[in-house]
């Protein structure tokens, strides 16, 4: 164990802080309401399902949720016979 | 005028059932006369931990449903007879008590006593709901880790929107109790301070109850530890906290230091006056 993860062992209580800092502020924030991100997601899917079939199993999505920005990633597999018939 | 205090958590295991006996025993000591009910339906154990296990016959839903009258089901504390109990019941049916049943209870219990502590079960289903509803005052009881802080914000959301205080726009008094705390952890920074949880609930400071054997020996005992071990730290943290309740300006001293009015007494102080 080197001596840099030594003090970072020790050190977890600021990093609980911030981690409830910003998972709070997001929560408070979501309280009473549906979460936005999930009607995002699904307003998204739906727009590209009107154009081209989307296989559930092959969406992947991602949230990163943080104190100035969050971001909502969907990574949609599109395979080539279906782009090419569209 | 009486009170009617929740003292609640979301989080289980944190100190609920233990700080309402002592803070309850507390207040009782210096004259109140104190009820506390257990809300916590199908998984009783405030009468284990004040000693009253044998003395149940009729318990909270008995009353709620008329099967007892409420004189019938309440068990007076041998050791403080301004201290009584209303045990829960042991009943599976998870509807058993409803809000009409408890509100008519409360009301009865108002004529009689000053204060009136709701031991909340954990979660935020019925139960707890119930327990928070006709609160005058919440104590949320937390434990500096992160799971416990989450629950208790979560909480605080609960208490300033489903209570009958918040729907008629009045002020619900809310006061976080921290339990459990390690002072010479939080000193090496493993533990997250009282200055991190007070920011970030951002409640009023109502007392510290640092982590203590003599608890959990207390609760062995069947004794609220305010009675079993007076002169204990966590004793004097809760007696301090009952003061404060009774609206005495209790200076804040850092558990494992002796008072004196030091930073810490004056930050929390200031702290506290100013939420």
């Amino acid at each position: 164990m080197s001596l840099f993860s030594f003090f970072a062992r020790q050190r977890s209580a600021p990093v609980a802080r911030d981690r409830l800092q910003v998972l709070l502020a997001h929560e408070r924030a979501l309280s009473g309401r549906p979460d936005l991100v999930a009607i995002l997601q699904q307003e998204i899917l739906a727009v590209i399902a009107r154009h081209i079939p989307i296989d559930q199993d092959k969406v992947v999505v991602k949230l990163d949720r943080g104190r100035q920005v969050s971001t909502l990633e969907i990574d949609i597999e599109m395979p080539d016979e279906v782009l090419a018939k569209s | 005028m009486s009170q009617v205090m929740v003292v609640t958590s979301g989080k289980g295991g944190v100190g609920k059932t233990t700080s309402s006996a002592s803070l309850g025993a507390a207040l009782a000591q210096r004259g109140q006369n104190v009820v506390l009910i257990d809300f916590d339906v199908g998984l009783r154990n405030l009468d284990l931990v004040m000693g009253a296990e044998r003395r149940v016959v009729f318990d909270f839903v008995n009353v709620v449903q008329g099967d007892a009258k409420l004189a019938q089901a309440l068990i007076r504390d041998k050791r403080v007879d301004t201290l009584s109990l209303l045990p829960a019941s042991q009943t599976r049916d998870k509807d058993a008590l409803t809000e009409e049943g408890v509100e008519k209870v409360i009301d009865e219990l108002r004529e009689k006593f000053d204060w009136i502590i709701c031991d909340s079960p954990a979660g935020i289903e019925k139960g707890a709901t119930l327990a928070m509803r006709f609160a005058d005052i919440a104590v949320v009881v937390t434990n500096p880790e992160v799971s416990s802080v989450r629950d208790s914000d979560r909480i605080i959301g609960m208490l300033d929107a489903k209570t009958r205080r918040a729907e008629a726009g009045e002020r619900l008094d809310k006061r976080l109790l921290l339990t459990r705390y390690d002072p010479a952890r939080a000193a090496r920074g493993e533990m997250m301070k009282v200055e991190d949880v007070l920011e970030i609930l951002a409640i009023p400071l109502l007392g510290i109850i640092a982590e203590s054997p003599d608890v959990l020996t207390a609760s062995n005992m069947g004794a609220p530890v305010t009675l079993h071990a007076p002169a204990s730290a966590p004793a004097i943290a809760y007696a301090e906290a009952a003061r404060r309740l009774l609206g005495e300006a209790v200076p804040f001293t850092a558990p494992g230091q002796r008072a004196g009015g030091g930073l810490f007494s004056r930050l929390f102080g200031r702290k506290a006056a100013a939420a």
